[in-house]
């Protein structure tokens, strides 16, 4: 891996031009995108998001009508689903449904890993990537099970918290990204409260990259449109590629 | 007839095992950063229960503050006019008018074990959460209570009561803004500060272990009821077993004292809240269950007429009890239920809360259509006073 990677996340249906928003990411160098699927009960999303997903459904957003609008969509580049479990089970063929759409990985932060097998085996059968999340007060031994059991790469939560923007990255938040990163080689991506370029910049000094999302999610309510959307990527993509990737060790 | 109680793990009404598990129910789907503050709990819990001293101090606090045991009364003109014979369960008459003290007690005190010191609750008509103030209140910890914005304005009194104990109440203005957002908000809360705060959840419902702790500490009311059963009723114990079910928890604690013994178990929801009849498996506020959702999964709001069944899921044993086939769930309609709180008024003197009220009004219908035979016994648990809803019956009359 050369750069750091750059992850941000749109929440399907937030405007009914949404996908362009995702185009957008695309074109200013995002590695991959994440696409929320909302749902009405969000327990580990803070109040911006939780805005997005409430906003999107009440527009009559679903995941059938989010997976439809990406179907075709022309981004060269993974895009990842991140919802909750009910809307999972709910339906039989819902990782075939993603892998259908185009979607290559899913996130559900209410599925641990006590919890995780038969999340596991449907989403294997489909071709999906199954994205683990760890947090700050993970055992070592939790994050080894983590670390070896995730797929395309490794969600380290900053935070005791929900997603939401924030001042500064933690000390624990990097810890976590440096253990995470001794145990396996695939990325380990910063995530939750990454609100700013420099915060990225800090958290590539321990992380392989960053996840970007109620920042951007609160520009997109506070009327922001795909082009303006766009020009901040830019910004975080800058600042990440100015970061000279050492030599690990 | 075996002892159901003593089966391996995952069987009726025993520990759910490790994993919570009741049925393919229950579980821990929570996220990653709460699942060490459920392993503590889950460890403290284990220990504290088989501590005699702990016992000890809760069967204390029960008996001097919370006024236990509550009575067990022969509902005489009610059982004439139905010709069946009730036994209510009076938590009507413990502290703070409701079940809910007994469960508060527990979870407060293990709190303090666990040196926190600070409680959140959820509330959605306010009665968890004046109950968890005034455990707070007794313990001298601090309690902050997540309360939809929605039932914030509707329940302005219960509000006034909570600050008046002491707590503090935040509205909850994300999602529908009821007892399900105001769930979310707490357990969002709880992983912000679970260094110092315990989270007390109100009902048998949440990730493991909370659905197995609130079963165990309102296990109280079923033992007391089997007890006075025993001699009260020549045949020992009644024919039918009945309570009202919002996320469960009064009647999780009264079939407990009866899983074991041929009684018929049956569960009574609120039509707008029916996770049983009308759900499906889901998986909501950390655990596995039968949950109200539309076509897409999104998780509806539930309607009823008494505020604390206004839940759209309902707890994991409940719907392992239901697959099972030990017990039933049934529903009531809102329009069943004043007739009921009426008679139940009229006949013994009872003003009971809506809630219970459902649990009356099945009662009835199923005595008057025949279901119920003539002659057999009834225990309902007479969950909480009616006191709270005044106003709400005085609108329908
Ligand atoms: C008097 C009363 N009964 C019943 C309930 C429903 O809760 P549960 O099903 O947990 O007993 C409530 C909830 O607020 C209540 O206040």
């Amino acid at each position: 891996m050369s750069g750091k990677l750059l992850v941000p996340y749109v929440t399907g249906g937030i405007r009914p031009d949404w996908t362009r928003y995702v185009e957008e990411y695309a074109r200013h160098g995002a590695d991959m995108i994440e696409i929320g699927l909302p749902f009405s009960d969000p327990i580990l999303d803070g109040p911006t998001i939780q805005q997005a997903s409430h906003h999107a459904l009440q527009q009559g957003v679903t995941v059938r009508s989010i997976l439809d609008d990406l179907t075709g969509l022309n981004v060269d580049v993974p895009l990842i689903a991140m919802t909750y479990y009910n809307l999972v089970i709910h339906n039989p063929s819902f990782c075939a449904d993603l892998a259908a759409a185009g979607v290559s990985g899913l996130i559900v932060p209410d599925v641990p890993i006590d919890e995780v097998d038969e999340l596991e085996a449907t989403a294997t059968a489909a071709g999906v990537d199954l994205v683990l999340l760890a947090a700050p007060t993970t055992t070592p031994s939790r994050l080894a099970t983590i670390a070896q059991r995730s797929r395309c790469f490794v969600y380290a939560v900053s935070v005791m918290g929900t997603t939401g923007e924030r001042d500064r990255l933690g000390e624990d938040a990097l810890r976590l990204a440096r253990d995470l990163r001794a145990m396996t080689d695939l990325p380990v991506l910063l995530g939750f409260g990454i609100s700013q370029p420099a915060h990225a910049v800090a958290a590539a000094d321990a992380a392989d990259g960053v996840v970007v999302a109620s920042a951007l999610m609160r520009m997109v309510l506070d009327g922001a449109g795909p082009e303006e959307i766009g020009a901040t990527i830019a910004e975080f993509r800058a600042a990440l590629d100015g970061v000279v990737v050492g030599v690990p060790g | 007839m075996t002892d159901l109680t003593v089966l391996p793990n995952g069987s009726l009404m025993a520990d759910p095992g490790e994993r919570g598990r009741f049925g393919g129910h229950g579980g821990r789907f929570v996220p990653e950063s709460l699942i060490p503050a459920c392993a503590e709990l889950e460890e403290a819990f284990r220990e504290a229960w088989a501590d005699q001293r702990f016992r000890r101090d809760l069967d204390r606090l029960l008996a001097v503050y919370a006024g236990r045991p509550t009575a067990l009364t022969p509902a005489w003109r009610l059982s004439a006019e139905l010709g069946i014979n009730v036994l209510l369960k009076r938590e009507d008459l413990a502290h703070t008018g409701s079940h809910k003290i007994n469960n508060v007690l527990g979870q407060a005190l293990l709190a303090r074990r666990m040196g926190k010191t600070r409680l959140i609750a959820e509330t959605g008509a306010g009665q968890h959460g004046v109950a968890t103030a005034t455990a707070a209140a007794l313990l001298g910890l601090e309690a902050t209570v997540y309360m939809g914005a929605k039932d914030v304005e509707r329940q302005a009194l219960n509000v006034f009561r909570m600050e008046l104990l002491g707590a503090e109440v935040i509205p909850v203005t994300g999602g529908s803004r009821t007892l399900k957002d105001a769930t979310s908000e707490a357990l969002r809360h709880w992983v912000t500060r679970v260094d110092d705060t315990h989270y007390c959840i109100g009902s048998v419902m949440g990730p493991h272990p909370y659905p197995w702790i609130v079963r165990e500490l309102q296990r109280v009311v079923g033992e007391e009821a089997r007890a006075q059963c025993a001699a009260e009723l020549r045949t020992g114990v009644p024919d039918y077993v009945v309570a009202c079910i919002g996320g469960g928890s009064n009647a999780a604690g009264t079939f407990a004292g009866f899983v074991d013994t041929p009684a018929q178990l049956i569960g009574v929801e609120a039509e707008g809240g029916a996770a049983v009849a009308f759900g499906r498996v889901g998986v909501l506020h950390g655990f596995r269950s039968y949950v109200l959702q539309d076509e897409d999964g999104q998780v509806s709001e539930a309607h009823s007429i008494a505020a604390g069944l206004d839940y759209p899921g309902i707890g994991p044993e409940h719907a392992f009890l239901n697959d099972s086939g030990r017990a039933r769930y049934v529903t009531v309609s809102d329009e069943e239920v004043i007739p009921a709180v009426r008679r139940l008024a009229r006949t013994e003197g009872i003003l009971p809360a809506l809630e219970s009220a459902h649990a009356i009004a099945w009662v009835i219908r199923a005595a008057e259509s025949g279901e119920l035979p003539p002659f057999c016994t009834v225990l309902v648990t007479l969950s909480g006073r009616g006191d709270k809803d005044i106003h709400t019956i005085r609108e329908a009359a």
